[in-house]
């Protein structure tokens, strides 16, 4: 009996049968049809995931000429900060991490971001910030975007000014909750356009907002809000990358120009984005960790599709640790990695990563 | 694992075109098909070259934008930009805050 080395979504090593490989491929697609609402994939891409799969190879890829752009959220700090970002603890100032990005990891774009990859603790020293993204405009050849989180929980107490919606839903406190993310939604507003306003004045290529809508449906108007104002009064190119695959209703009746935030998935996030004025979206699959990676690719690629479908902007899918198929452990494997980026461009038919 | 996707994945950046393409999706939100093909007419190649880094790093050098390995005198930063928005006929912002488009 053939059998195929894969893996679970946590990342540990599995043994499968051919069938097996098969059925996850299936039930990952029915999964994404069940949930999202969006079709299945067809037989000849479940084919093409199988081969990959099945193949021997631990490093897979595209076909030549199907490459596509990189961007890549977090920013250097993979190479210079701490296991807090994934970071590998270079010595390394962010200048030189951009500039082994672009000559030696051989990257499309970059991003310069601070290591707490939040708007509202970069606000204060906005000024050292705006520096970094200078200097790499001076000395790089390659895009320089600067991105952060809206991170819509540093509004709330005990970390921010705002009463904590958190505390106020178990108490059935549901009209307070409300009015207090969207006070915090304000306010993140605020921080998000006085950053990026910055980086406008410096000529940067882009501003990231990272991890959009992690607190549900305020947060995204949040970010929506300053992508609109943003599009309107900057030269900035707006790329918005998802934090979750469907948009929480943490408030549940918040709107964008009339249409509902709260539950949307990637094929629904995109047109909004795509209405706030945005460049680029990156759409999050979020990966289950109990069943099989072929499972969640298959899964990812599907829902991913509809939205690339869909989508009058480039979609740059999130393909990182437990985001687009990839297991969520700290150190993503190879061998699923480089599955996940392939079947993101040839199934998922993305305009980047 | 961003070197995963480079490789399985990646245009490469200036070792190859990824950066003007990527400029294309940036300033004009051009899905992929459409911002390849602009940039291979801009070049006078072929889509399927625009990746190959043997036809790349010659052309990049003839046409002054910056190529990937460190070579003195050819053009790097703001110099390759200037260049590079020329070739494309796009904006790239930091060239226009310094008076240089």
């Amino acid at each position: 009996m053939r059998t195929i080395h894969t893996r679970m979504g946590d990342g540990y090593m599995v043994e499968l049968s051919a069938e097996d490989v098969r059925a996850d491929l299936e039930a990952g697609s029915a999964d994404a049809v069940r949930r999202g609402k969006v079709p299945p994939l067809e037989d000849g891409e479940l084919d093409y995931l199988f081969e990959l799969f099945a193949h021997p190879s631990r490093i897979m890829g595209v076909e030549p000429g199907h490459e596509v752009v990189l961007t890549k959220d977090g920013s250097v700090n993979t190479l210079y900060s701490a296991q807090l970002s994934s970071g590998v603890g270079l010595p390394l100032s962010r200048e030189q991490c951009f500039r082994v990005f672009e000559r030696a990891f051989g990257f499309d774009t970059m991003e310069i971001g601070h290591p707490d990859y939040s708007f509202k603790p970069v606000k204060p020293i906005v000024a050292l910030e705006a520096i970094g993204v200078e200097q790499a405009l001076l000395s790089a050849i390659i895009p320089v975007f600067y991105g952060a989180m809206p991170n819509f929980g540093l509004y709330a107490r005990p970390d921010g000014p705002f009463a904590n919606p958190a505390d106020l839903l178990p108490r059935g406190q549901i009209p307070e909750a409300r009015e207090a993310q969207m006070e915090m939604a304000e306010a993140c507003r605020e921080d998000m356009l006085y950053v990026s306003h910055v980086m406008d004045e410096m000529g940067a290529d882009g501003i990231n907002f990272d991890t959009t809508a992690s607190a549900g449906d305020a947060e995204f108007l949040a970010t929506l809000q300053a992508v609109e104002e943003l599009a309107a009064t900057t030269d900035l190119a707006i790329e918005v990358g998802m934090a979750a695959e469907f948009v929480l209703g943490f408030h549940g009746e918040v709107e964008y120009k009339g249409t509902r935030l709260a539950g949307m998935w990637p094929h629904q996030q995109v047109k909004v984005v795509e209405q706030a004025g945005a460049h680029l979206f990156g759409p999050v699959v979020n990966t289950n960790s109990r069943k099989s990676v072929p499972w969640n690719v298959a899964r990812a690629v599907a829902l991913v599709k509809e939205c690339s479908r869909v989508a009058e902007i480039p979609i740059h899918a999130n393909v990182g640790m437990g985001v687009g198929g990839v297991p969520m452990f700290e150190v993503p494997p190879s061998d699923c990695l480089t599955r996940a980026s392939a079947a993101m461009v040839e199934i998922g038919r993305v305009d980047g990563l | 694992m961003s070197i995963g996707h480079a490789l399985a994945s990646g245009m490469g950046g200036i070792r190859t075109t990824g950066d003007l393409v990527a400029r294309m999706q940036l300033r004009k939100k051009m899905r992929l098909p459409e911002a390849k093909k602009y940039v291979a007419d801009k070049l006078g190649v072929g889509v399927v070259d625009l990746t190959d880094s043997t036809v790349m790093r010659g052309l990049r050098e003839e046409l002054d934008i910056g190529v990937i390995t460190a070579v003195p005198g050819a053009p790097k930063g703001i110099e390759a930009k200037v260049r590079i928005a020329k070739l494309l006929d796009v904006d790239i912002p930091c060239l226009k805050r310094l008076g240089l488009e």
